[in-house]
Order: structure tokens, then C-alpha cells, then sequence
């Protein structure tokens, strides 16, 4: 995405008395603002209600709900892998698929679905380093198709083993609890990985790493030039996706009970992840959020309508990919300066408070 | 003498996937752009022949003549306007218009066009066919696989030869000295594109006479099969590009002789193997881009 990086830019007025004719501590270097404190005490109440809900609402809602944070998921690790790290894969159902089959495994040997999830999640991210030496000495249009092929072979693979129900399907095995305590359980799993994943992708932007994955998302070569250990932090990256979307594809095996070899390796899980966050703003947390709730939304009205749903997804997808690449919220953040998930900095020059004054740079500011 | 005749009919199918093939390899070659909606142009193209037939009443081998210009045309006006504009942006931005492109087709074809399966009916072409002593060689394969070679062989001497063709070879080359030497490089990639989509609308008519489509088959068959040859073949030759295609082919009727199911997967393991040793292809000595 380096055209449309934005890497650092003054903020405000005429350009501020130089910084380097003064002594260092004369600036001060922050990363929140009170946007954030309020994004985040407003967080934590939301998840305390969506906690609560299955005490309130019928199964119907919350496994409603289960939908939404199944594409917020998958959409949040698929834009880590491409909006940061550059790589842009439409094979990220392969995973979604092994999760799901994962549990179904398991499962033969007794273990409980819900228990599985944290084992499916390593064996995801294990799986992701032998597909990583597959894939690691590719690029752009190479990496992404051989992501596809690989998906393509991994439900091949599966289709022939009959233990697994061949290409017919096969049940969850160890879903025997009563619906409405299973449809409680389903929400309330669902809803931790969705806050440990997001959580787990901010925390690793805010790390040092963070900022290596921001100067590759914004100029590869110039990150690489700088010393960013552009390889092995492009490895990381797509761990931590692979893990991600085994631990989706758990949940999707868990909400749908019934799993298809051709339905859990589709490649429009891809064209989800990748429509969402396109739509909702590439290269930010805030973006899939803002995407799926967008996505979410377009799903409910015009679901009856079928593949008109596909052709009006595909078609914003593409003008906002053309025209607006950074999205809603890209558009939204640049007007307001709004973060919610802070993990740039902000230079302030020295006494100001944050109250009122402009920063003097913002680095990072998408 | 089961294996020499899948040898022989994967070389057979192996034409046909060259011609898949050549034009994902030159919209690569010149504009580092990978169609993601190749496979799926193919399958348009294929309607288009049946919307041809049934309006003019002549014979499907014949709809060639107005589907592949229409498609060279669109070809054309596709790069210079929405390709063009996602290049602008960069070419991780062309990976999402392709892909977002993929689903427009597959799903307008679907809701306008119904997800039956369809075929180029050609009469007793398809099954026509002589014997070399135990080996059946249908008529139909062979002339695709002719037509394959025909249009290598053409696309090479356009390369070399024509003026158009030396454009396009150096903005392929070197982009800014051509655009230095008075070239305009965004009417060279449309000519590149008219090539690239003129070839997969012939590969699409091949495809349809020699068997079923539907929407789907794009995506799920074409595009992997078109990229596979690409890589299996190595970048930047027309004559790898056809020996992909035959490696690929001859695969995958290996495969389907050790069992039906294994007939793709066969093709796919091939496709693995060749990328995990030689990534650059098998006549290819330049690194991967």
C-alpha cells in the first residue's frame, strides 16, 4: 500500500520553531489522547452488556451476534496480513477450513469443542509455518493465487478421507448440551476470541514490531532499507493470521454443527475478509470494525436478494479500492483526527497540554 | 499401455491449458498485473459464444470470429480504464480489484444466466476421433492443441517482429526509458490486455467445446489451472508456458488414472513440488519476480 502511505505529517499552522535548536526534553512524545480513554472505558462496558445478553435476549440475537464477530475475525487477522504486512492472500480459507476439521478431530478423541479452540489456534499457526515455507519466497499476485492452490489442495485432501465424511460432511461431535445452553456457550466463546483477537493485533502493533509492520505497510523497500526485519516479521504476521482464522474456522465448526468440505474451504470467507476491510479502511483496527458492522448490515436487508448481495459487495469493494482507499474510516479518521486504537505517536511541543494545542507531528498518522 | 494414453491425453489437455495460460503470463510479463478474474473471463467468454449461436444460427466453431475481437476490445477498454486506475494505486491494489471483479462475473452470471451447467454443443466433433494402434485421439483435442500452438507461435512472432509487439517488449523492459523514448506505456498495456483477453475467450470457447461449464468454473478451475501452467512452465517464455501446460495435463490424467478423485489434486501436487524446487519453473533461468 506504499502509494497511499502517509508515513508522517504537520499538524497544524505554520511549520513550529525548529526541534532541533532546542534541548531533547523540551518535546514530549505521547500515543494516547482522551479519544482513546473514552474508546476504551466504552469498550469495556460493551463487552460487559455483550457478556450479559444471552440472560436477555433470545438465541436467536446472539447467534446473530456469533455471525458478526465470526467476519469481524476473520476480517481483523486478514487485514494484519495485508493492510501491515503486505500480503495479500485469497487462500486464507485454508485455515478456516483446517480449524473447523481440527475440531472435528479432536472432537473423535473426546475433547469438547469449546476445550479444543486453544489447541486448533496453535495447530493453526504450526500448520501456517510449513504453509509460510511454501509461500515466504513469493510475492503480490504470486503469494496470493498459491495461497489459493494450497487452499484448494488442503480441501482436496480432505474430501479423501472418508473417516472425516468425504465430501458430504460430517457433524460437530461433543455438541450435546441442551440448545439454549449451547447456543449460550457458542455466544460467550465466540465473543472472547473476538476480544483476545483484537486485542492480540493491537497489543502487537503497539510492540516494537508494530512499528517495523507499519513502515513495511507503508514503503516495503524503505522499511527494509531502515533495518526492518521485513521477512521475519512478515512470518510472524502471517502466524498470528494462520492462528486467527483456525481459531474463526473452530467457531464457524461450532456454530454450524455440520461441516462441508466445499462450504468450510470456500473462497468467499476471502472475498469477506477482504470486502470488509477494504470497505472498511485497509491498513487501520478501527477499518474491519467498521466494515463488518457495514458488511453486517448489507447481509440482513439483502440477503434474500442472494448474489445481488455479491455483485453490489463486489462492485462498492472495488470503487472504494480505487477512490478511496483508506476506506470509511480512513475518510472519517483523516477529518476528525479520531483514534481509537492508538498505535502512532504524537510529538507535542514542551509545557503544552493536550488540551486545545496541536501536536507538533504526528507519526503514523492513519 | 493405459499410461502412455493418459500421457498422450494430458498432452492433449495440456494446449488447452497453454491457452489458459498465455494470457495470465503477459499481463504479468508487462504489467506485473495478476487477473484474478481470468478464469471467470473464459467462462464469459463461453456464454457469449452460446448468446452467439442462438442469435446468428452459426455454427459454434465459427462464433470465434466475433467473440474473440469483442473480447480484445474489452480487454482494451478494462486496462485502460479500471485496471489502469487500481495500478495507479499500486499492484497490491489490482490483486483487490481482480478479486473483487472475480465475484462481479461469477455472481451476475448466476443471477442472470441461472447456475446450470452448459456446454458449446459442436455435434459429433467432440466425440470424433482415430486410433493409433491403442491410443484414441479425439479430433477436437488435437485441433485444440494445434490452435494452442498456432497462437503461441503467433503471439512470438507479434513479440519479436511487429512494432507493436517491440513496444510492448520494452515497456515490459524498462517502463520510464520507454515512456523517455516518447512511448505511451498506457496504450501499450490496452494492447497487451486486448492480446491477453483475445486469448482467454479462445481458451474459454476450447474449454466449453471440450466440456461442461458453469459459473462457478472459473474460480474454481480455470484460473488455478492458468496460473499453475504459468508457474510450473517459469515466467517470461511463451514455449515454457506450453510445456506447463502439457507437465500439468499429463498430471492430471496420471492422477485420474490412479483413481478419478485424484485427478486435480495430482495437478496441484505437481504445482507444489515445482515451487518448493524450482520456483522459477522448469525453463526458466531468471529469478522470480
Amino acid at each position: 500500500m506504499s502509494s497511499v502511505g502517509q508515513q508522517a505529517e504537520w499538524a497544524g499552522g505554520p511549520v513550529p520553531p525548529a526541534v532541533t535548536d532546542q534541548e531533547p526534553a523540551s518535546v514530549r512524545v505521547t500515543r494516547s489522547r482522551r479519544s482513546v480513554l473514552w474508546a476504551g472505558m466504552v469498550a469495556i462496558a460493551g463487552v460487559a452488556v455483550l457478556a450479559y445478553l444471552p440472560y436477555l435476549v433470545y438465541s436467536s440475537t446472539t447467534s446473530l451476534l456469533d455471525q458478526f464477530f465470526l467476519l469481524l475475525i476473520m476480517a481483523s487477522m486478514w487485514n494484519l496480513l495485508a493492510g501491515y504486512a503486505g500480503l495479500v492472500s485469497v487462500g486464507q480459507q485454508a485455515f478456516i477450513g483446517l480449524g473447523a476439521y481440527f475440531v472435528v478431530i479432536l472432537g473423535m478423541h473426546g475433547l469438547s469443542p469449546f476445550a479444543s479452540i486453544p489447541i486448533v489456534t496453535v495447530a493453526g499457526a504450526v500448520i501456517g509455518l510449513v504453509f509460510w515455507w511454501l509461500v515466504s519466497r513469493l510475492r503480490s499476485g504470486y503469494f496470493a493465487i498459491t495461497m489459493w492452490v494450497i487452499a484448494s489442495v488442503c480441501m482436496l485432501v480432505i474430501i479423501q478421507v472418508s473417516s472425516l465424511g468425504g465430501g458430504t460432511g460430517i457433524a460437530v461431535p461433543g455438541l450435546t448440551q441442551s440448545p439454549k445452553l449451547l447456543s449460550a456457550y457458542t455466544y460467550w466463546v465466540t465473543l472472547v476470541v473476538t476480544v483476545v483477537a483484537i486485542a492480540a493485533i493491537y497489543l502487537l502493533l503497539r510492540s516494537r514490531l508494530g512499528l517495523a509492520l507499519t513502515a513495511i505497510r507503508d514503503d516495503e523497500t524503505g522499511a527494509r532499507s531502515v533495518g526492518a526485519r521485513v521477512s521475519s516479521v512478515q512470518r510472524l504476521v502471517f502466524l498470528v493470521a494462520a492462528a486467527g482464522c483456525a481459531a474463526a474456522g473452530a467457531l464457524y465448526a461450532i456454530d454450524q454443527q455440520f461441516i462441508v468440505p466445499t462450504a468450510a474451504f470456500s473462497v468467499y470467507f476471502t472475498a469477506e475478509m477482504i470486502f470488509i476491510t477494504i470497505i472498511g479502511g485497509i491498513g487501520t483496527i478501527e477499518g474491519p470494525i467498521i466494515g463488518t458492522v457495514v458488511f453486517f448490515v448489507l447481509q440482513q436487508t439483502l440477503s434474500s436478494a442472494g448474489t445481488w448481495y455479491w455483485i453490489v459487495l463486489g462492485l462498492v469493494a472495488i470503487a472504494v479500492a480505487i477512490w478511496a482507499p483508506r476506506g470509511i474510516w480512513g475518510l472519517f479518521a483523516d477529518r476528525t483526527g479520531v483514534r481509537l486504537f492508538p498505535v502512532g505517536y504524537w510529538l507535542w511541543p514542551a509545557g503544552a497540554d493536550q488540551r486545545g494545542s496541536n501536536p507538533l507531528l504526528r507519526l503514523i498518522g492513519r | 499401455m493405459t499410461w502412455v494414453n493418459a500421457v498422450v491425453q494430458g498432452i492433449m489437455l495440456g494446449g488447452l491449458y497453454a491457452l489458459f495460460a498465455c494470457g495470465l503470463s503477459l499481463m504479468f510479463g508487462v504489467m506485473k498485473v495478476i487477473n484474478l478474474a481470468h478464469g471467470d473471463l473464459a467462462v464469459v467468454a463461453a456464454y457469449l459464444a452460446l448468446g452467439v449461436v442462438t442469435v446468428t444460427h452459426v455454427p459454434t466453431v465459427w462464433s470465434f470470429v466475433l467473440v474473440v475481437p469483442i473480447f480484445a476490445g474489452v480487454g482494451y477498454l478494462v486496462q485502460r480504464t479500471l485496471i489502469q486506475a487500481a495500478l495507479n494505486r499500486g499492484v497490491l491494489t489490482t490483486l483487490l480489484v481482480t478479486f473483487g471483479l472475480s465475484v462481479v462475473i461469477e455472481n451476475a452470471l448466476q443471477q442472470f444466466l441461472s447456475a446450470n451447467s452448459r456446454s458449446l454443443s459442436i455435434g459429433s466433433l467432440v466425440s470424433d476421433s482415430f486410433s493409433i494402434g491403442q491410443i484414441t485421439i479425439a479430433y477436437l483435442d488435437l485441433v485444440i492443441l494445434v490452435v494452442a500452438v498456432v497462437v503461441l507461435l503467433g503471439l512470438q512472432y507479434f513479440l519479436s517482429s511487429s512494432r507493436n509487439g517491440r513496444l510492448i517488449r520494452a515497456v515490459a523492459d524498462d517502463r520510464e526509458a520507454a515512456q523517455l523514448s516518447g512511448v505511451n506505456y498506457r496504450h501499450v498495456f490496452g494492447v497487451a490486455a486486448a492480446i491477453a483477453f483475445a486469448t482467454v475467450a479462445l481458451a474459454g470457447l476450447a474449454f466449453g467445446m471440450y466440456t461442461q461449464f458453469d459459473p462457478t468454473t472459473g474460480t474454481d478451475q480455470l484460473l488455478l489451472y492458468a496460473f499453475e501452467a504459468v508457474v510450473i512452465g517459469g515466467l517470461g517464455s511463451l514455449w515454457g508456458t506450453l510445456a506447463g501446460g502439457i507437465l500439468l495435463g499429463v498430471a492430471q490424467q496420471i492422477g485420474a488414472q490412479i483413481h478419478a478423485s485424484d485427478q486435480l489434486l495430482a495437478g496441484q501436487l505437481l504445482f507444489l513440488i515445482i515451487l518448493v524446487l524450482r520456483p522459477q519453473g522448469i525453463t526458466s533461468r531468471r529469478e522470480l519476480a
